[in-house]
Order: C-alpha cells, then sequence, then structure tokens
C-alpha cells in the first residue's frame, strides 16, 4: 500500500485513492476526422510498462482532484505527483 | 509404563501448574509453558499425523512455526474447530482436544497407507496424468479426488469468536525480539523513536534466551543471562510497545504491515467468551528493522521424514527451553557445527547422544574438540543412507562419503536410535524481506540467499541478513543501527565476544545413497510429499522454471510454503540442470506467512457489518408495511409488499395492475441526483450525452442517455433545467457514484475551462413518485396551490413549490409510462410526503409498489434498464433508440464509435421484443435464443434480458437482445430450455400505449 503525497491534501495513505489508468492521453479535438485505427488508438491502445510510467490518480476520499502520479513499475516507487495540465517534472 | 521425559526443571515451564489435554481421545498432562508438541514428546509420542499422499506416519520435526509434519485438528467437531494447527506452535491450555489429521480410521492403523506401497505409481503430475481421459469422465474422477483431497476439516458452524483490526503508526518496527530484535529495540526506543516490537512466540529473546553455554559469552557472562538482563531492561523503557504472540503475516511496500496479535489461542475455552481472539494489525511504520532469523535446514535423505526425526535445533530447544528429552537413544547428523551445541547441551542434561554422523571429512573447533571429551562417537565422512522403523524411526544406517560427495564408499553400519536429529545448516528467514519487494543474493561459500536491494526505508539484521554467528552478529549491529537510525554511538560499542562455533560447511543438497534414485524417498517438501525423484522427474520431462517445477511437483506449496525443504528443491534443480542457484532465482513467497483465519481477515465486518447499506428517508415506513427488500448496489430498496402470505409473483401482479388502474407510489429517493451548476452547464451536457439540450427551455425535463467513449451505453435518466445555468441531473441508482466520477474526470481533465460544477446531492432529498390514471388528483389534495393542469404543467416539466411551508421540486415524469409525478423534498420530510400521498390516496387504493413492479411496469412499454437489458457491448443503435442520438452535434462521448466498422455491423445483438406462442408461458431471464436447433453446434443469436407476465395485458411479455434482431420482426426464434423448446415470435418492445395515451389520460 503507497504512501501518497496529493497535490491538493498532502500525504495520505492509498485507500484514499483511485488509479486511473495511463497519463497524457488527450482526447482527440475533430474525433470524426479520424480514421477507424486513428480512433482506436486512442481509445484502446495503453502502455503497460516495467519501469517508469505516468498516471491518472484521483483522491476519491479526499478532494475528489485528479493528478498524475510518475512511477516506477518495478518497485512501486512515486517519483513525482503533479496537478493536472501541469508538465511532468521528470522526463 | 509411560514414560516421563521431562529432564531437567526449566524455568519457561511451570511444574507447579499441571495441564490436563486430549490428544486423539486419550488424555495426557503438561504443564504451563507447555506447546502441544512438547506436551506429546514428553509423553513420548512423535507420531502426530500421516502424510498428505502417501499417508506415512509423520512426527513433530521442528520447534516452531516452519513445521511441516505436526499439524492437528483442534476441537473437531465445535464451532471452534480449526485445521492444521501447528502443534509446534499451540500452547496447552486446559481442555484443550487436538486429533490427528489426513488419516482413517486412527493415525496409527490408517488404510490410506497403502499409498506408500502404491508410491512407484504415483509420480508428480500423476492427477494430471492419470484423470485426463476421457475427458466426460472428470465428474466421476472429481467425487473421488475430493474426498481424498485437502488436509483438516473446516467448521461448519458460524465461528462465536469475535476479531478486530486495529492501526498502528509508529516510528521503527521491529520484527522477531531475538537477540538482534531486543537490542535494536533498545537502541531505537532509548533514542527517542516510538518503538513497536513484534515477536510470533509468547517470550523474548529468540534463542539465544535458552542457550545456556560456556561456549557463547557476551561481556564474560553467559550468552542468556546477558540477554535476560536487557530484556529486564527493554520492558521500562515508555515508549517501546512490545507484543508476543504477534506473527508478521505480510510485508508490503511503503513500510506497510500486516501482523495478526493472538490474544486467546492459548486461554481454556471458558476464558475466552467476549474477548477478542486475534487482532489484525496494521502497521505503518517509517522504518522497519527486520530480525527474523533463519531456519535449519534438513538433510535429504532416503526415509528421512520417519517420526523420532527432528532438526537439531529442535531438539536443543524441546531440551533448554522445554526441558524434554525427543529421544533416549540420540544420533545426530549434520554438515556444520550445530549438531554439536546440541549434543553438548543434550549431555550437561543427561540425555544419552550415541553418535554424531558428520558429513565434513576434517574439521575441528572448541565445540567439537568438547564433544569428543564426552566421548560422543563422531563419524567424520560419513552419511546417512536409509533409516528404519515404521511409526518411530529404531535404526540409521550410514556409509562413508566419497572424496567428491557425489558417492558412498565403504561397508553400511547401522545404528539403533529412536532420535535423529539432523542439522543442514542455516537458511536466513528472508520471506518478509522478499514480500516488502527486496531482492535477494546467492552468498556461494555458504549457499544461502541473504537480502541485496529494497526500496522502502528497512533493514535487516541478524541471522535473516546472514550472519548466523553470535559474534558477526554482535560486532556489526552497533554500527548498522547508528547509520540506520542515525545515531553517534550505541550502548553496544565493544562488546566482548565469545563464540565456539566454527563457520564451515559442506553443503550436499541431496545425499547419496548405495541405491539408484528411483528406489529411495528422500523428501524435499515433507507437508506435501514430494521428493528428489519428482523434482527429478520434472526436469526430466522438460520443466525449466522454478516455478513451474514446484506446480508440477507441488514442492512449497502446502500450509508451511516449504519453509524447510525449499532451498534443496532449488539445489536440486541447480544441480540436475547444471545451472547456478543464484541465477535460478527463488520461488515467490507470498503472504501471509503462516496461515490466517478468515476470521481475523474480516475483522468486525462479518453479518449486517459486512458492507455499509444506505437506506432511503422512507425506510422505516417500508419496514413497517412488511415491505420485502432488495439490494441495489449498496442500497436497500422495498422490492415487494406482500399482503396476507401474498407470494412476490401475487404481490407484483397486485401492485402493476392497482398502477395502471388507479393509483401507485414508489419510493424513489436512490436514484443519483447530480446538481450542475456554471454559464457552461448547457455545453457540459451536450457533450455527455447522446441528445441536443441547448435549447431545452427553463422548467423542462429531458431524457438523456450517456454512453462511453467506445460508444456503449452507460447510464441513463432524466435532467431538468431548473434555470438558465442549473440543472439537476438523475442517474441509475446503482450507476450515481460511477456516473458523477466520471463526469467530474472529464470537467477536471480534458474540459478544465468549462465552468461547470458538479455536487452529489442523492442523499438531500426524498423522492416519492405518484403514478396511475388518479395520480393527478391525488397530487393536487397534497399540493392545492399547485396548477396541474396539462397547459401549466404538462408532462416532461418541473414546478418549484411547497407543500405546507415546505419548499419541493415536483417533476411531471413517467418511467411507468403512465400519468405521474415525482415529489423532491428535503430528506427529513420524506416520510411525512409519503404518508400524505397515503392519505389522500386513500380513496383511490393508492398502492405502493416496489422495485419489481416498477421493472414489470417499464418493460410494458419497453424502457431498457441500464444493466439489466444492457450490458458494456450494447449502442444506442442496437436499443433501436436512434432517436436520442443526434445527428447535429458535432461531438459528444462516444459518437465516433457508434460509426466504427464493429458498431454499424447490421448483425449486432439488437434490442426487441419476444412474445411467446403460449401467452401463460413466462421465459427465464438468461436463456439462450436460437434459429435452429438442428444445426449442430447450434448457433446462439442472443438472450432473454427481462421477462415477466403481464397483468395489464394479460400475457407473457420479454425483451432480449437478437443478432440482427432489428430485421427480424415477425420471424420465430426458439428457447431451448433443459426440458423443453419454447416458440416465440421477435415484437416491438413496445408492448403496452405505443401512442403515449396514458401518459396524459
Amino acid at each position: 500500500m503507497f504512501v501518497i503525497n496529493c497535490p491538493y491534501c498532502g500525504v495520505r495513505e492509498q485507500s484514499e485513492f483511485k488509479a486511473g489508468g495511463e497519463a497524457h492521453i488527450v482526447r482527440p479535438k475533430q474525433p470524426t476526422e479520424l480514421s477507424d485505427d486513428q480512433w482506436a488508438e486512442y481509445l484502446f491502445m495503453r502502455k503497460n510498462i516495467k519501469g517508469v510510467q505516468f498516471e491518472r490518480w484521483i483522491h476519491t476520499h479526499g478532494c475528489r482532484k485528479w493528478f498524475n502520479m510518475v512511477r516506477d513499475t518495478s518497485n512501486d516507487e512515486i517519483k513525482a505527483v503533479y496537478k493536472m495540465g501541469e508538465k511532468p517534472p521528470i522526463e | 509404563m509411560i514414560k516421563n521425559l521431562r529432564v531437567k526443571t526449566s524455568k519457561f515451564i511451570d511444574e507447579t501448574y499441571k495441564i490436563s489435554f486430549k490428544f486423539n481421545g486419550k488424555t495426557y498432562y503438561g504443564f504451563k509453558g507447555d506447546t502441544l508438541a512438547s506436551a506429546l514428546l514428553v509423553n513420548d509420542i512423535h507420531l502426530v499425523g500421516r502424510s498428505f499422499k502417501y499417508h506415512r506416519p509423520r512426527g513433530i520435526m521442528t520447534a516452531g512455526s516452519e513445521e511441516p509434519n505436526a499439524i492437528v485438528q483442534l476441537h473437531n467437531n465445535s464451532s471452534r474447530t480449526e485445521p492444521n494447527v501447528r502443534a509446534t506452535e499451540i500452547e496447552i491450555y486446559e481442555g484443550l482436544e487436538a486429533t490427528s489429521q489426513n488419516c482413517w480410521p486412527s493415525v496409527n492403523f490408517d488404510i490410506g497407507g497403502i499409498n506408500n506401497f502404491l508410491s512407484p505409481i504415483l509420480p508428480a503430475g500423476f492427477y494430471y496424468k492419470t484423470f485426463m481421459w476421457p475427458a466426460s469422465f472428470w465428474e466421476k474422477y472429481e467425487y473421488f479426488i475430493r474426498k481424498s483431497a485437502g488436509l483438516g476439516k473446516s467448521p461448519t458452524e458460524a465461528d462465536p469468536d469475535i476479531y478486530e483490526h486495529k492501526y498502528i503508526h509508529c516510528d521503527v518496527l521491529i520484527i522477531g525480539a531475538g537477540i538482534s530484535g531486543i537490542m535494536a529495540a533498545k537502541t531505537s526506543a532509548k533514542n527517542g523513536f516510538k518503538t513497536l516490537l513484534v515477536d510470533e512466540k509468547h517470550y523474548l529473546g529468540g534463542s539465544t534466551i535458552y542457550q545456556n553455554s560456556e561456549h557463547f559469552k557476551i561481556n564474560n557472562q553467559v550468552s542468556n543471562s546477558w540477554l535476560e538482563k536487557e530484556i529486564n531492561e527493554i520492558k521500562k523503557i515508555e515508549n517501546l510497545e512490545i507484543k508476543t504472540r504477534t506473527s508478521i503475516a505480510a510485508f508490503h511496500g511503503y513500510n506497510f504491515l500486516l501482523a495478526r496479535e493472538n490474544l486467546t489461542d492459548h486461554l481454556p475455552l471458558d476464558q475466552r467468551n467476549n474477548k477478542t481472539r486475534h487482532k489484525l494489525l496494521k502497521i505503518r511504520a517509517k522504518k522497519v528493522i527486520t530480525a527474523t532469523g533463519s531456519l535449519e535446514r534438513p538433510l535429504i535423505f532416503d526415509n528421512n521424514d520417519r517420526p523420532g526425526i527432528l532438526l537439531c535445533s529442535a531438539i536443543n530447544k524441546y531440551a533448554n527451553l522445554f526441558g524434554v528429552a525427543c529421544g533416549e537413544k540420540n544420533i545426530l547428523f549434520t554438515n556444520n557445527d550445530t549438531a554439536y551445541e546440541t549434543a553438548i547441551n543434550l549431555f550437561q542434561k543427561g540425555i544419552r547422544v550415541e553418535a554424531i554422523i558428520d558429513n565434513r571429512e576434517e574439521i575441528d573447533s572448541n565445540l567439537i574438540r568438547n564433544t569428543e571429551k564426552h566421548n560422543i562417537k563422531i563419524y567424520k565422512g560419513f552419511t546417512v543412507v536409509n533409516t528404519s522403523g515404521y511409526k518411530r524411526i529404531n535404526k540409521v544406517s550410514i556409509m562413508q562419503l566419497s572424496k567428491d560427495g557425489q558417492k558412498v564408499v565403504g561397508p553400511k553400519i547401522s545404528i539403533p536410535c529412536d532420535c535423529l536429529g539432523i542439522s543442514g545448516g542455516w537458511t536466513p528467514a528472508v520471506h518478509l524481506f522478499t514480500q516488502s519487494g527486496g531482492k535477494l543474493k546467492f552468498r556461494d561459500e555458504d549457499q544461502v540467499f541473504i537480502p541485496d536491494t529494497y526500496s522502502s526505508d528497512q533493514i535487516s539484521i541478524g541471522s535473516c541478513n546472514g550472519d548466523f554467528t553470535l559474534d558477526e552478529i554482535l560486532i556489526d549491529l552497533p554500527k548498522t543501527l547508528k547509520k540506520f537510525l542515525n545515531l553517534k554511538k550505541t550502548d553496544y560499542e565493544n562488546l566482548e565476544i565469545k563464540s565456539s562455533f566454527n563457520k564451515s560447511k559442506r553443503n550436499i543438497w541431496l545425499l547419496p545413497s548405495d541405491k539408484p534414485i528411483g528406489k529411495t524417498k528422500p523428501f524435499v517438501d515433507f507437508q506435501n510429499d514430494a521428493t528428489a525423484k519428482d523434482i527429478k522427474l520434472a526436469l526430466r520431462e522438460g520443466f525449466r522454471s522454478i516455478e513451474h517445477v514446484k506446480r508440477y511437483t507441488t514442492t512449497g506449496m502446502g500450509t508451511d510454503q516449504g519453509k524447510l525443504g525449499n532451498m534443496h528443491a532449488l539445489g536440486i534443480i541447480s544441480e540436475t540442470s547444471n545451472s547456478k542457484m543464484g541465477e535460478l532465482g527463488t520461488t515467490t513467497f507470498r503472504p501471509p506467512y503462516t496461515p490466517l483465519t478468515f476470521g481475523t481477515i474480516v475483522g468486525r465486518n462479518v453479518g449486517e457489518y459486512f458492507d455499509v447499506f444506505r437506506k432511503t428517508p422512507i425506510h422505516e415506513w417500508h419496514v413497517q408495511n412488511k415491505a420485502k427488500f432488495e439490494n441495489v448496489g449498496q442500497w436497500k430498496r422495498a422490492w415487494y409488499y406482500p399482503k396476507d402470505n401474498e407470494t412476490m409473483y401475487d404481490a407484483v401482479q397486485r401492485e402493476s395492475k392497482a398502477a395502471r388502474d388507479s393509483a401507485g407510489i414508489l419510493d424513489a429517493s436512490t436514484l443519483g441526483k447530480i446538481d450542475i451548476q456554471g454559464t457552461d452547464a448547457s455545453e457540459f451536457l451536450n457533450r455527455v450525452y447522446t441528445n441536443a439540450w441547448s435549447k431545452l427551455a427553463i422548467g423542462k425535463c429531458r431524457y438523456g442517455l450517456m454512453l462511453n467513449d467506445d460508444g456503449m451505453v452507460y447510464d441513463d435518466g432524466v435532467t431538468t433545467r431548473l434555470d438558465e445555468n442549473h440543472y439537476i441531473m438523475t442517474t441509475t441508482t446503482g450507476g450515481a457514484a460511477t456516473v458523477l466520477g466520471k463526469l467530474e474526470d472529464y470537467l477536471q481533465t480534458e474540459w478544465p475551462e468549462l465552468d461547470v460544477y458538479l455536487t452529489s446531492v442523492t442523499d438531500h432529498y426524498a423522492t416519492v413518485s405518484v403514478c396511475g390514471p388518479n395520480s393527478k388528483k391525488i397530487v393536487s389534495k397534497v399540493i392545492p396551490s399547485l396548477d396541474l393542469s396539462d397547459e401549466n404543467f404538462p408532462h416532461m416539466s418541473f414546478k418549484n413549490t411547497k407543500i405546507d411551508k415546505i419548499k419541493c421540486r415536483v417533476m411531471r415524469i413517467s418511467f411507468t409510462g403512465e400519468h405521474s409525478y415525482e415529489i423532491n423534498i428535503q430528506a427529513n420530510y420524506g416520510e411525512s410526503i409519503w404518508k400524505k400521498c397515503m392519505e389522500a390516496g386513500k380513496e383511490f387504493n393508492i398502492t405502493p409498489y416496489g422495485t419489481e413492479t416498477m421493472h414489470l411496469l417499464r418493460a410494458e412499454k419497453g424502457f431498457i434498464i441500464v444493466g439489466q437489458d444492457t450490458d458494456a457491448t450494447v449502442t444506442p443503435i442496437d436499443l433501436q433508440m436512434d432517436w436520442i442520438v443526434s445527428k447535429k452535434k458535432y461531438d459528444f462521448i462516444g459518437k465516433r464509435s457508434l460509426y466504427r466498422s464493429d458498431t454499424i455491423r447490421e448483425d449486432r445483438k439488437q434490442l426487441v421484443g419476444l412474445l411467446t406462442d403460449n401467452p401463460d408461458e413466462v421465459l427465464e431471464e438468461g436463456a439462450q435464443i436460437v434459429a435452429d436447433v438442428n444445426k449442430s453446434p447450434i448457433e446462439m443469436l442472443g438472450h432473454v434480458t427481462s421477462s415477466y407476465f403481464s397483468p395489464n395485458l394479460k400475457k407473457s411479455i420479454a425483451l432480449g437482445v437478437v443478432k440482427g434482431g432489428k430485421k427480424m420482426m415477425g420471424q420465430r426464434l426458439i428457447i431451448p430450455m433443459e426440458n423443453k423448446k419454447i416458440n416465440v415470435t421477435v415484437a416491438d418492445p413496445v408492448f403496452l400505449d405505443k401512442e403515449n395515451k396514458r401518459l396524459n389520460a
């Protein structure tokens, strides 16, 4: 169980949070212009990295805010948390 | 004659406190301080159980939680019965009743013992290989396999005990109160850290506390008396909490640990009532110090599993801690110095050691020289090749080892005995360390895995870190602690240590025999009866990964998780396959370290506390009026209201008829309600619903369908425009939380520029829905001030009004197809408004109806229920609801997916109505729909999603999804059931009032 530093509330138990999949996937502005393949790429394709991964999390039982997390999936080390819309602090 | 093998008063045993207990129905005695194992050994009982597969007689092997064999059933046939209890851990109490497992009719005469003689035809993978063919026979095999599978019996009655969960936060957690743990605890607590020290045993001090020998000294005191003083000191430190009988079950990432604190298992049954039995401690520690010690390894040779064969360290512990001799003629077999420490201790207690068999040829240490002084015969460079004695060992056969240790040479010597101690060196107990995500490295010189890298703030100290001798442990410890806790000094600088233990070891994973491997039974996993032969067979059959070999041979898959034999399994695989130990890796050690009861895991969350449930403000009225309830999400919803012993069917028929003939009333408070405000509220609804919202007039309601971006129906409900920038959205009861979550997600992450605010108001309002031809009359009595004329208050509109002085929102919307009103009022007035409606409706026979009638009524109208008529594969087009999908809107969630190649297929499953030939035949929901029963395999076209007998239409009606159903109107299909075929005709899903006349009636 992680200890997560919510960018709005501070350090809390993982049980207050929910994971929301890969971060930085932007919904296409003009979906109608996309081919089936391009739309499917947005809709279905997600990375499953062993190593540093960018993820979305929500502080469900807290401020209910979504934010981003950089986590090493090989050892669960949380390298950074940052607000939605902010640039990732690490590459 | 009953022997008494108590050898010397031990201060850990209270000989003034006699305890009687029963084992296999016979009464025995022990003293307070005894475990069941030590109390049995005192009574000269070694045979405790039968092995899992071959039903071989098995005895006590260890003196701790790693015990594979001596597992018993406690209090058989009572509500407190518990299987697989380790006799080596359970402390005896007055009235304890234990029975042997896996034997019938008794442990002394077990019919299943025949498996031992059949063992040549019961190799690894026997079940996989034998019961494969013919496939249709599996059901017959299964009955017999199930009967013989499993150890012990689970209780059949409810657990009478109380269990609790507790959170603990500390600066430093120390796991294990051996010498390293005690020293770490004192250092940590004295330097101001809030410290928690836990140990699975009921005493502190680990194995050092009974190490009473001139050969092991600290600052010129015998090690156990030095440690005793330390223990007395730490008991006085204020910010140190000590928990005994507490075993760490799991060590998760970020220093989150689960522990089981055992509070009553050592008490007589009559003293346990109203006490908490176990506490599950959820510990979050800033720093963790693992000091879990090490486990002695067995040695692997032919027939190494007989009762009377124990680990050397166990014999030593039984003698020193419990004052019990495990045998009167002992032989010790070793590859390291441990056996000599045991031998000297036994000698001092007057217990006879016949011989020591040491597989090392050239050995020398103080311990060994001292042993020789006691005239104990030492066979150097020898190995045990076999043992005999069916229910108790009576003889060992030994032979000399060749120089390379691969063969045996010379003549066979037999030595009689009644107890054999074996010692294969020590394995660090790294289980918890690896659970935390730590990685191991292999140390070649003594063939052990030790902690290497880890990510949380933790260290391993003492023998679980691979420091096995007293001097190794004590010299490094102060340095390690200073670094870890960031201290300048400890109380343990410059300790003077005397340790006579020499570290030399001759590691041979599988000892050679004079017989070929196929003819011997060298057990590696004692609980699951896996032998070295099985492992070799698995390798011959092509298994390479250690994880595969484990599953194929079941090595390490018992309740002990192979704590004793896993290393040998690895060693044998590595030798046989010529691979390096470190490269093979280990199998995964999973939580819990020792088994937990289900009671501990669930704690107080049992019965009505299993999950929270939500009640509407009108709940009590439903209870008083004998409603049956249905769980919808976490809600308890009134399901139907049986009158005079009515069945559910009869009640629902009556309620449904009343609602259409006169008036019905439903508690709809559970529907999700989301308050939406902001200047972009209309734009937001445009994006999340399939239909258009900008033009909805203030005071009007509209039904909306919400999709996922994959185009599949996600939720539905009516949304009302309360004001220019203010809407109230209703969602399905079960979907409320996820809908709000999804909407928040889009607002926060995709469209942060929108000025929209969402608030859940589900619990703030009670919703009373009155429907039926007389609903207008009833509501006009309840709210006389409200003009209910169709001109002022048409269908799909809303009014702010007051009942007496209380503000309420009334919507004229309908889920039943009847003229109906929904009154939303502050929750605490819910019940009084409900009663007002009941009172006003009395003259119209207003009938309260539950969810079942609601479902029936809406099915008559062909209204869908998301989640019942849909799953995550149904688009609005599949539902024949094209009318609700805006063609004009540029985009909305899910739009693009509605013309993917897959969603435009014409043979998708589509929602249709189904009418049975026989109007009285009601279909089963979930039944398969086919067209041709003669084709093989029969093509499944779809299934029935909703089905009822309609009292208003006086016939059976059903909804279902059928491949290409839209174009099958009028076509005949078949619902094949177990013993009949039901003929149906595809129909329009709207069965009643297609013209919507009743809405305005």
